[in-house]
């Protein structure tokens, strides 16, 4: 499993240009007049515009398929019809259903974060630092990339196959007496869905966190016990500590994870359930009346300002976990 | 200050014997360095003195008492690692109180001790420094500290230089000896450098394949190699088969030349033998034009030199076969490659192996 | 025989690591974690099993594998799975190589760009296209259009891959050698770049056939009628048959990253299996 990083390489590439010019059509030093061809084009300094011109398509294409959606979308989202400046579509947000599906996403993305997180955090642990047979740590690294791409549709059958009214299990639990759909268990329940979820979190988190277990140097172990602490007392004084913000950045990485993602719930409730992907999609899709058409995109930014959020989170906490874990 | 004995401490990884049954003794105070090449089992050694592995037979006394049954964390051993020690959530200074935290000392004893042992270190400009923020030979500084905080009976390094750039290491090892031989703690010493290992030591144990080749001062190791791995292994030598022919005398090389040698080698006469000549026993004189071989030396061809600084290093040929010789680099100079030389070999730096 | 010593340097050799037995924590967590894996597994493969009330055989499989619509979406998916790959990695590769080796001051810009796709979840991309889509129209009547958006849903991954092999072979070092024999840009790019990091082109590649296959948000958001769309039409109507296909994509994802455990062992560099893609 790689994380490690790469320092910046410096340029020292001189003011050649990539083209050569091929020896048959070498002349005489003069320029010619009209370059022809690309084996002719003047020698460029390095900030010279047709360098930057190397990375304009993908640019270009990003912001087409990307950037500019997103720019629209939040345009809309603080626009009227008409075109005036409206805060009214984000306050809509802030009541009613739109409001419980922004509780909801959040519940169940805190739940499948912190409960994968955890799970996650000692599976990993198992296999990175458990000294168990050789063969585990590469066995679970495929199988966690594998099992992370099991989500959506899938995953859902999967879950209803397992836990929905005949499942499997849900029968197996019935014939020992436990009864949990008496109990108001269903599939598409918080405990449901964050069961599903944690499916492809714990891979997700397996694979984020096992790094910065492989960081924690079996030295620090040996000088904590070497100067007399116990196997918790260095837990509790180094390992814990520095591997804190690595653990809350997989943690929060996984919020956000969850909280994107659509295609699980939705193949689990049929489409019926309240959360903010959901919403977005019964928005787009027409299958609510609603007053206010603008409703889609400020949801969709709502989403995007969340997960975003989550995304910068991370990257200050690796950034920080680095420090420590090189 | 506390004695250290190992007594047939062997140790078996399944099929593989790490340790063949090591016995050593180290004085109260002494620096003792185990010295070889990676796989001999050096760090395997320290390791079971430290704790965190276990022997599978053998005994371990400090002052007499047996501490194998003790765990690691109560030996009250200091342990410098290689490398990467210290905990880098901590500060200097917080990492050399730990020690003393985890035996419940009392805060502002804790600072003190600890601002005396980086004070003798040299870093007390750095105590609120994190470990990323020193540099590799500052932290190993740090670590030495931490380690001695604890007032240990036996100080243990593992390699603490390996990992240092070549100028740090020099200033690093005296600062680490003159430490050592101030507190005058018992240590033990891991390394694969032998320069390290003669220039710090009070006694040198040279290990190979699990077991231990020779112990002795530096000097004596030196001079004296008992076998012909510490010969190869400390310092550069000369070797040649030979044959001994008188109590003062052995023949050397396919040409069998004579080679005087000083007696009390107790090897048999006529036996077999491998004749081991230090380089800077060998003695050149320049040959001018077509001059003739003088009475006890015989003929060599410069091949190559290697300036060195004050000693140049320099390969011949001869009809013994190749050999170097390591000469004043003034000298040196009057002696360009293809200058025919004569060669004669001080019998005081000849010594013999048996076969 | 003479032979002159110097101080020996053998090869490191590296005690072995004395095994001790794995805790039973150890054991306890990977064996929940297996069973956690398994269990719905084995379940939806239970389910598609069943012919009866205790009969059980394949006829779940063979009405899935006659359904022409099965064979439809499935080609369809898997054809833009291809053009996926092909756009991601003729827009990808000389970008990469080109920042590698003329503008590494702009990496960190790279960086966060190819972070941007997770920014932005499918469902909210969507918003914005249909917003941007609405004055082009046209663009949203053609299914390519999926390709092109999909191109964006694989992009941390393609980037990734790409970017790590290119820094393992150090683009720099190569471009500069095969310049100074006299190769032109373009050529150098097809023949001493490409052919050094094909694994991580085709780790991108494996991601990316995973992504799309599995891809449902975009697709039925869109109306088009990719494998994942057809996988849920069924589920709504029959049980059985959509364990069937589960089963069968779960079969074509492992089977993916299957290849792309080989490769990576096999060529033991560059690569990261590691990195996850998911269709949520």
């Amino acid at each position: 499993m790689t994380g490690g990083t790469v320092p910046e390489d410096r340029d020292t590439v001189s003011s050649v240009s990539l083209e050569t010019v091929s020896p048959l059509e070498a002349r005489a030093p003069a320029l010619p007049d009209e370059p022809s061809g690309r084996s002719r084009r003047p020698r460029m300094s390095r900030r010279g515009v047709l360098t930057w011109a190397g990375v304009v398509p993908f640019l270009a294409y990003a912001a087409f398929f990307l950037l500019i959606p997103v720019v629209v979308l939040v345009f809309k989202t603080f626009t009227t019809a008409n075109g005036g400046f409206t805060l009214e579509n984000v306050r809509a947000l802030a009541s009613g259903q739109y409001r419980a599906s922004f509780i909801a996403s959040i519940q169940v993305s805190i739940i499948s974060a912190i409960g994968g997180g955890l799970f996650g955090l000692f599976v990993a642990y198992a296999a990175v630092r458990g000294r168990g047979p050789r063969f585990i740590q590469p066995l679970l690294t495929t199988f966690c990339g594998v099992a992370s791409n099991f989500a959506g549709i899938p995953l859902a059958f999967a879950f209803i196959a397992t836990l929905g009214a005949n499942g499997v299990v849900t029968v197996l639990l019935a014939d020992v007496g436990l009864h949990i759909y008496s109990h108001g268990f269903t599939i598409f329940s918080l405990a449901g869905l964050s069961l599903t979820y944690i499916y492809f979190q714990l891979p997700l988190m397996i694979l984020v966190i096992a790094p910065s277990l492989e960081g924690l140097r079996v030295e620090w172990r040996e000088a904590a016990e070497n100067l007399g602490a116990t196997q918790s007392q260095y837990w509790w004084r180094i390992g814990l500590p520095v591997l804190l913000p690595s653990l809350a950045g997989a943690m929060v990485l996984l919020f956000g994870n969850a909280f994107s993602a659509y295609a699980t719930p939705y193949a689990l409730s049929g489409g019926g359930i309240n959360l903010v992907p959901i919403q977005i999609g019964q928005v787009l899709s027409g299958d609510v009346v609603i007053t206010n058409p603008r409703l889609g995109d400020s949801l969709a930014f709502g989403m995007i300002c969340i997960v975003g959020v989550t995304v910068l989170a991370y990257a200050l906490l690796q950034r920080r976990a680095a420090r420590w874990l090189r | 200050m506390a004695r250290l004995d190992l007594h047939g401490i062997h140790k078996e990884f399944g099929e593989v014997t790490a340790l063949a049954e090591l016995s050593l003794e180290v004085e109260s105070g002494e620096l003792v360095s185990l010295l070889g090449p990676s796989g001999c089992g050096k760090t395997t050694a320290l390791r079971i003195v430290a704790g965190f592995e276990q022997p599978t037979r053998g005994e371990l006394l400090v002052d007499g008492s047996d501490v194998i049954p003790v765990p690691a964390s109560k030996r009250n051993m200091g342990m410098v690692f290689q490398a990467y020690s210290l905990f880098p959530n901590m500060t200097a200074r917080q990492n050399v109180e730990f020690g003393l935290r985890m035996r419940k000392v009392a805060r502002d004893k804790c600072r003190a001790r600890a601002a005396e042992l980086l004070e003798l270190v040299g870093l007390a400009a750095r105590v609120d420094n994190y470990p990323h923020e020193l540099s590799g030979g500052q932290q190993q500084r740090v670590a030495l500290a931490r380690a001695l905080a604890i007032e240990p009976a036996i100080l243990l390094l593992d390699e603490p230089l390996s990992a240092l750039d070549a100028k740090v290491r020099v200033d690093l090892r005296q600062q680490i000896r003159h430490v050592q031989q101030r507190l005058g703690i018992t240590t033990l010493y891991v390394t694969h450098d032998q320069e390290e290992a003669l220039s710090i030591s009070d006694r040198i144990a040279v290990m190979s394949d699990g077991n231990l080749e020779q112990v002795g001062a530096p000097a004596e190791i030196y001079r004296s190699p008992h076998t012909e791995f510490v010969a190869n292994f400390v310092g550069l030598m000369n070797g040649f088969d030979g044959r001994v022919q008188a109590a003062d005398m052995v023949t050397i090389g396919s040409s069998e030349r004579p080679i005087g040698v000083h007696e009390g080698h107790g090897c048999t006469a006529g036996g077999r033998v491998l004749v081991l000549i230090r380089p800077e026993s060998v003695q050149l004189e320049e040959l001018v034009d077509g001059a003739a071989v003088p009475d006890g030396a015989f003929e060599g061809k410069v091949l190559m030199h290697t300036f060195l600084g004050s000693v140049t290093r320099m390969n011949l040929s001869s009809d013994v076969g190749d050999l170097v010789a390591d000469v004043p680099s003034l000298r040196a100079l009057t002696m360009p490659p293809d200058t025919r030389v004569g060669v004669r070999v001080d019998p005081a730096g000849v010594k013999l192996l048996a076969r | 025989m003479a032979s002159v010593a110097a101080p020996a340097e053998k090869k490191a050799r590296r005690a072995p690591r004395e095994h001790r037995r794995p805790s039973f924590w150890t054991i306890f967590w990977l064996i929940m974690a297996a069973l956690y894996f398994l269990i719905p597994l084995y379940s939806t493969l239970q389910f598609s099993l069943e012919t009866g009330q205790h009969s059980y055989g394949f006829k779940w499989y063979g009405q899935t594998f006659a359904d022409p619509m099965f064979r439809t979406s499935f080609l369809f998916s898997l054809r833009l799975a291809v053009e996926t790959v092909i756009i991601g990695l003729v827009l990808m590769v000389p970008t990469v190589y080109w920042v590698h080796l003329r503008l590494p001051q702009l990496r960190p810009l790279m960086d966060v760009v190819s972070i941007l796709p997770f920014v932005v979840p499918p469902v909210a991309l969507v918003v914005g296209l249909s917003g941007v889509f609405n004055v082009l129209p046209w663009m949203l009547s053609n299914s390519q259009i999926l390709a092109f958006i999909y191109v964006i849903l694989a992009l941390p991954f393609t980037y990734r891959s790409l970017d790590a092999g290119m820094r393992a072979i150090n683009v720099k070092t190569l471009t500069e050698a095969a310049q100074s024999v006299g190769a032109p840009g373009w050529k150098t790019l097809l023949f001493v770049i490409l052919p050094n990091i094909r694994t991580a082109m085709l780790s991108g590649a494996f991601l990316t056939l995973a992504i799309v296959m599995g891809e449902y948000t975009i697709s039925s958001l869109l109306l088009f009628n990719t494998f994942a769309v057809y996988m849920y039409y069924i589920g709504n109507t029959e049980a059985q048959p959509a364990a069937a296909l589960a089963i069968i994509s779960f079969t074509l994802t492992w089977g993916a990253m299957m290849g792309l455990f080989l490769l990576s062992r096999r060529r033991g560099r560059g690569s990261s299996p590691g990195v996850t893609a998911v269709s949520r």
